[in-house]
């Protein structure tokens, strides 16, 4: 009996605990952040067992801002599937797993997109041995396909406007994809371009895939957080913006102490030597300084990753700053 | 006075309020989870009901023999091809379980010492490996099979690679129902010819040869039949286009693994429950009817099995119930089974966690009560009738 409703009123307190997630951070002593289960320069463990890239920087990124410190993360791997039942349950503080933000995710799953940290496009790889040089000529091959995704509802579209047939090989991870795909299960493996990139590097001999030229959707992937936690979101949204802004100002991991005495105003209320930013967020008033010191700004951490120097080889393109050719534009620090 | 009498003394009263008092705190819990979740769905702004049933899938499932999918079907679509996946790899699996399990149940009883002990490591090896394992080891196995380019073939019709096997699809032409009614009823005269002969016998002690005869009749009367219509039946034959081999029929590696898994592992537990049938009818029996002259094969037919049977058929019942439920492991090879396809995808897609996990949770009960009704009606029917 006594157990019985101890059980009970625990649970009771579980389920009502999950209100201001930046002071459950807090409390805590580090970040649960959940990221895929391994996708080279995006999220995957490094040599030395260390998670390393895109995503697993704004996860790093978010935990200097509360913390100051970039080894105050859980990083928890999460599938395509198991991703939004781990968030809306609270197991993961939040999502840096390149997932496309789209309306029904946004609006109907109750969470919350809070910025795009890569603007991605799904693509085709094939076997170069194939000779294949569209994707309008993949009628009846068989394609392999992550479940419960968009690329999946986009795959379905793509061959049903240009009227040719497909066979769906579903699977669940990556790593299933690239074993089905270099077994010849497959013929052609569609994800998000940046994901074939990975996968192309990964494979024991890269020249032997092209990726086609097709891209046939937009998939702005970004971190998000649960609905309705607005300061929670604020802390990740800005995390983010942080590094984007101090790439446009020129700030990076190693001018960042001689920035502090930079005559340009933006700069000054980014390290927090002026304004009381941080006090807004309830963070500490150095937290993008922390960041940028500690992980870097958006160029650093995409080269270091994904970028041309990689062996995912992905040229900045739309993820280049507005003012150079791309997309990536965050709102004014002020 | 009569109010300081201890109600608790009284065992009536005590055992009514005790059961109320459990029956109400489990209602209670039941009301506490309902309420909980409605108020976090709520709180968490996940929209729920089910209209999202009748909303087109959007996606493609490839694995559907029964019914031809496409991605603008709704999801309740998406559910019956994943309920007939389900029932498809399970039947066959049930079948081929039985066949192997009666089989090795048997050879363990047997004198040959070789048999006997080939038996003996695969019953053990299967039964303590995870069984989810063995799917992914047999999966591993069918896609290391040759690509579809180098598909092995035999004759020009079969083709073996990891694409599946394709194998030539029968095609039904005028007048080729007219054998299948035939087919159907030899098989229904062949019952009442067993019934008749088994009346006569027990009245007259006669015999007739029912199986030759039963036999004769299903396989000779409709191919004759069928030579007499003109052969009414051709073949599509398969044939490699462009990526993919078009025509024919294909099993897929996945639907094999599954099936060699579950059949493979749940045999190995159905032959011990089988050779404990078999050992618990007595060795007085066995020789009784020794005695009374009974061939060998009629002793195990006549004396032993149906004795036997009362002991194997609730073990096996929960055998198949077993194999039925493990068939939700299809999602490790992507089996476009119910957990998979409605379970997993839908639910995934739409984000409808609760309402797809209920319609799922209630498909297997209903499908494993059926098998269990059914399989107690055999039970009943074949238990010792006091007379």
């Amino acid at each position: 009996m006594k157990k019985l409703l101890s059980i009970l009123a625990v649970s009771v307190f579980a389920f009502s605990a999950n209100a201001g997630t930046l002071d459950d951070v807090k409390n805590r002593g580090f970040l649960k952040c959940g990221v895929t289960t391994g996708l080279a320069g995006f999220a995957a463990p490094d040599d030395s067992g260390e998670w390393a890239g895109l995503d697993a920087d704004m996860c790093r990124a978010v935990a200097v801002a509360v913390f100051g410190d970039r080894s105050k993360v859980e990083f928890i791997t999460t599938t395509g599937k198991s991703r939004f039942p781990t968030l809306a349950s609270g197991e993961v503080d939040m999502l840096a797993r390149n997932t496309t933000w789209t309306i029904s995710r946004d609006v109907n799953l109750g969470f919350e997109f809070v910025g795009v940290n890569f603007y991605d496009g799904q693509g085709f790889m094939v076997p170069s041995a194939l000779g294949v040089s569209s994707a309008k000529e993949l009628d009846g091959a068989t394609v392999c396909i992550q479940t419960g995704t968009t690329t999946e509802l986009n795959l379905a579209d793509f061959f049903r406007l240009n009227g040719i047939s497909y066979e769906a090989l579903p699977i669940e991870t990556n790593d299933e994809g690239k074993e089905n795909l270099f077994a010849g299960r497959c013929d052609v493996y569609t994800t998000d371009a940046s994901g074939l990139s990975s996968t192309r590097a990964a494979a024991a001999d890269p020249g032997k895939w092209v990726v086609l030229p097709e891209i046939i959707s937009k998939e702005p992937l970004g971190p998000l957080v649960r609905h309705g936690d607005h300061q929670w979101g604020d802390v990740v949204r800005w995390s983010l913006n942080a590094m984007i802004i101090a790439e446009e100002l020129g700030v990076t991991s190693e001018n960042v102490d001689a920035q502090k005495s930079s005559n340009v105003p933006e700069v000054l209320r980014l390290l927090g030597v002026e304004g009381s930013y941080g006090e807004m967020l309830e963070l500490a008033p150095d937290w993008a300084y922390q960041i940028i010191k500690q992980i870097g700004n958006y160029s650093e951490s995409y080269e270091a990753n994904v970028g041309p120097d990689t062996p995912l080889e992905i040229a900045r393109g739309l993820n280049a700053l507005w003012t150079q050719g791309g997309i990536l534009y965050a709102p004014p620090f002020r | 006075m009569r109010s300081n009498v201890n109600f608790f003394s009284d065992e009536k009263f005590r055992s009514i309020f005790f059961q109320t008092l459990v029956i109400g705190l489990f209602a209670l819990g039941i009301f506490f989870i309902v309420q909980t979740t409605a108020y976090n769905l709520e709180k968490r702004n996940i929209a729920t009901g089910w209209r999202f049933l009748t909303d087109p899938a959007g996606f493609d499932i490839s694995f559907s023999p029964f019914i031809n999918f496409k991605s603008t079907d709704t999801h309740l679509d998406v559910y019956f091809v994943g309920v007939l996946n389900t029932l498809l790899v399970s039947f066959c699996g049930c079948i081929a379980a039985t066949i192997l399990g009666f089989l090795v149940g048997i050879i363990r009883l047997s004198s040959n010492w070789l048999l006997v002990r080939v038996a003996y490591i695969y019953v053990e090896f299967t039964r303590n490996v995870p069984l989810l394992l063995q799917i992914i080891l047999w999966y591993s196995i069918l896609i290391q099979l040759p690509r579809v380019k180098q598909s092995l073939e035999f004759l020009d019709t079969f083709f073996i690679s990891n694409r599946g096997i394709y194998s030539p699809r029968p095609v039904f032409e005028n007048g080729f129902s007219y054998v299948f009614i035939a087919f159907i009823l030899a098989l229904v005269s062949s019952f009442f010819l067993r019934r008749w002969a088994k009346k006569r016998q027990d009245e007259t002690g006669k015999q007739f040869p029912v199986a030759t005869s039963a036999f004769g009749m299903i396989i000779f009367i409709p191919l004759l039949l069928f030579f007499i219509l003109g052969s009414p039946l051709s073949f599509d034959y398969p044939a490699l286009k462009g990526f993919n081999f078009k025509g024919g029929m294909v099993i897929r590696p996945e639907f094999i693994a599954m099936f060699l898994a579950l059949t493979i592992y749940t045999a190995a537990f159905i032959s011990e429950t089988v050779r404990s049938g078999i050992l618990s009818v007595t060795k007085g029996q066995r020789e009784a009817s020794a005695s009374l002259g009974l061939k060998k094969s009629w002793i195990m037919r006549l004396i032993i099995i149906p004795q036997a049977l009362r002991v194997i058929v609730p073990p096996l019942t929960s055998q198949y119930l077993n194999l039925t439920k493990n068939s939700s492991l299809g999602i490790a090879v992507g089996y476009a089974d119910l957990v998979h396809g409605f379970g997993g995808i839908s639910l995934n897609q739409t984000g409808q966690a609760i309402e797809c996990m209920v319609i799922v949770m209630a498909t297997y009960l209903t499908i494993s009560l059926t098998i269990s009704l059914f399989m107690n009606i055999y039970n009943r029917s074949i238990q010792f009738k006091e007379k």
